[in-house]
């Protein structure tokens, strides 16, 4: 082996943040339907802690093995409103308090699939669902919820988007870290392994180990090396650093899942930044020669970036799936930080950057005044972006109550700090009142 | 199972001597090693291999980094297959 092959992974670990961002344990809550809600909450604690009851003891031997650190361990399940539509209950509250009671037993990090599939309609849980996620995020610790309004094939349900919006103020106005564990999709996959968003699709084995990868450090250092090449050359030398860091990811979720004798999903290949200095994706695309995130120029940047990580990571692993590409939350990001708080850049740029990246308008403070018609709004322009350019895009924004444009909201830990962020105050509040469906697009004369 | 060692830090006496009487300790035998001087860091490279397949890695790291903080250098030890994945196709 040579040598200087091993000193540059072991860089890459130390100097430049490369880690396994999450392994995620997803598990089929179906065959815990129960009539009887408080049955069915037993039925989920007892399938979730013996399912996952070695998860973290596995991954932490990984870790120590192969001295690449594993920072989160995670479970997705089912869709709850599925679960909860066979019950009588009008509050599916004991739901969450199953799944967090669980998640604390497991001692793993989160818990996602406190969700809704919506695009086309309601069915009785999903209403449900929808009521009870601010309490449900508000009093539990772990518990993650998400809902799909909208799919290219389905079109977007505005009576969701008018829901959401209000539900994002709601959770709000219960505790200011609850939207932060609420994500709203379109075109939401099944087998995400990152949070807010993860749920475990109806289609899925009855459990799987999916893995997201992370290491914008790497990618940022690797750049620092092709300072002033033409593009070709950048593309190129992001594909090859993805390539590396994917493998990484492949061979972790193979042996986890392995060791844990479940079926190992896919590979989300992303380049997931935190907040810590050298571990942002916004200082890649500075490093590719923008002198801030958000002028001109940003969009294509993070469109090549994010294809590249594609092509890099796709040839690393067997199966790939998830979001897979580069993501731009604005609180989990150093760099998005100090764009943002310098006022380069912008809630109507950042929309445009969700056009080609993975996900969308995400960990965005917005004024805590901002009226979940606003808020809708922003969804239904967001699942627009999504269901007619065939991808995946979310929203996450959290209103901080009682904060103005410029104040700065702590989140803590992995979800950082992010400057309030001004909004557009011209009112949607007539759009939103509509309610009904958006037709699906045409999926054929592309323009 | 076959693991990587690096050692990196200050050159002093005792480097070489320290590490492998541990590694013989944890009964591990060294297959392979290089050792060189870069940017003024010792840097030595040990392929070493252990019989037994199923191994606790927890106290062998720690006894390591105990050993580190003795010499002054810092150890690490990784299974080899996490190098071979990330540069061979």
């Amino acid at each position: 082996m040579e040598t200087s092959q091993i000193l540059e992974t072991i860089r890459m670990i130390d100097e430049e943040n490369l880690d396994i961002r999450t392994i995620t344990m997803g598990i089929s809550l179906l065959d815990c339907i129960d009539p009887d809600i408080e049955q069915a909450c037993r039925k989920i604690y007892q399938k979730i802690t013996t399912k996952a009851a070695h998860l973290v003891e596995v991954v932490n031997a990984i870790e120590a093995e192969y001295g690449v650190p594993i920072i989160h361990k995670r479970i997705a399940v089912t869709p709850i409103s599925i679960i909860g539509a066979a019950t009588a209950a009008t509050d599916y509250l004991p739901f969450a308090q199953a799944l967090d009671r669980a998640a604390k037993q497991v001692g793993v990090n989160f818990i996602g699939g406190f969700s809704g599939l919506v695009q086309k309609g309601y069915q009785k849980g999903d209403e449900i669902l929808i009521h009870s996620l601010p309490q449900a995020l508000s009093q539990t610790e772990f518990v993650c919820g998400s809902v799909n309004v909208g799919s290219s094939k389905s079109g977007i349900n505005m009576d969701a988007v008018r829901d959401m919006g209000v539900a994002v103020k709601a959770a709000a106005a219960l505790s200011p870290l609850a939207p932060a564990k609420l994500v709203v999709f379109a075109n939401a996959v099944e087998d995400n392994p990152f949070m807010a968003g993860a749920f475990h699709g109806v289609g899925e084995a009855d459990v799987v180990i999916n893995v997201g990868v992370s290491g914008p450090g790497v990618v940022k250092r690797a750049l620092e090396k092709v300072k002033g090449q033409p593009f070709d050359v950048v593309a190129e030398t992001i594909k090859k650093t993805a390539f590396k860091i994917t493998r990484v990811g492949q061979l972790v979720g193979h042996i986890a899942a392995q060791r844990l004798a479940v079926p190992f999903g896919i590979v989300d290949l992303s380049l997931a930044p935190t907040p810590k200095v050298g571990d942002s994706v916004a200082r890649i695309l500075e490093e590719i020669g923008l002198e801030t995130v958000g002028t001109h120029g940003t969009t294509a940047a993070l469109a090549m970036l994010n294809d590249a990580v594609k092509k890099g990571g796709v040839m690393a692993c067997n199966q790939v799936g998830g979001l897979s590409g580069a993501f731009i939350p604005v609180s989990e990001d150093e760099g998005m930080i100090a764009a943002a708080s310098s006022g380069a850049l912008n809630l109507e740029k950042l929309e445009a950057m969700t056009a080609v990246c993975s996900v969308g308008l995400d960990m965005i403070a917005i004024p805590g005044d901002t009226p979940a018609t606003t808020i809708a709004a922003m969804i239904a322009d967001e699942a627009a972006i999504g269901m007619i350019n065939n991808k995946t895009t979310a929203v996450r924004v959290i209103p901080a109550v009682g904060a103005k444009v410029g104040d700065n909201v702590e989140f803590g830990g992995l979800l950082g700090r992010s400057p309030v962020m001004p909004v557009n105050t011209a009112s949607a509040a007539d759009f939103i009142a509509r309610g009904g469906h958006i037709p699906a697009p045409i999926h054929s004369f592309k323009n | 199972m076959r693991a990587v060692l690096t050692v990196v830090g200050r050159d002093k006496v005792g480097i070489v001597a320290g590490v492998s009487q541990t590694l013989a300790q944890l009964q591990f035998n060294i297959v392979d090693m290089s050792q060189t001087i870069m940017q003024g860091n010792f840097t030595m490279m040990l392929m070493c291999e252990l019989s037994a397949t199923d191994v606790d890695f927890e106290p062998i790291r720690a006894q390591l980094n105990q050993l580190g903080q003795q010499l002054g250098v810092q150890i690490r030890i990784q299974r080899e297959e996490i190098f071979d994945t990330m540069h061979k196709i």
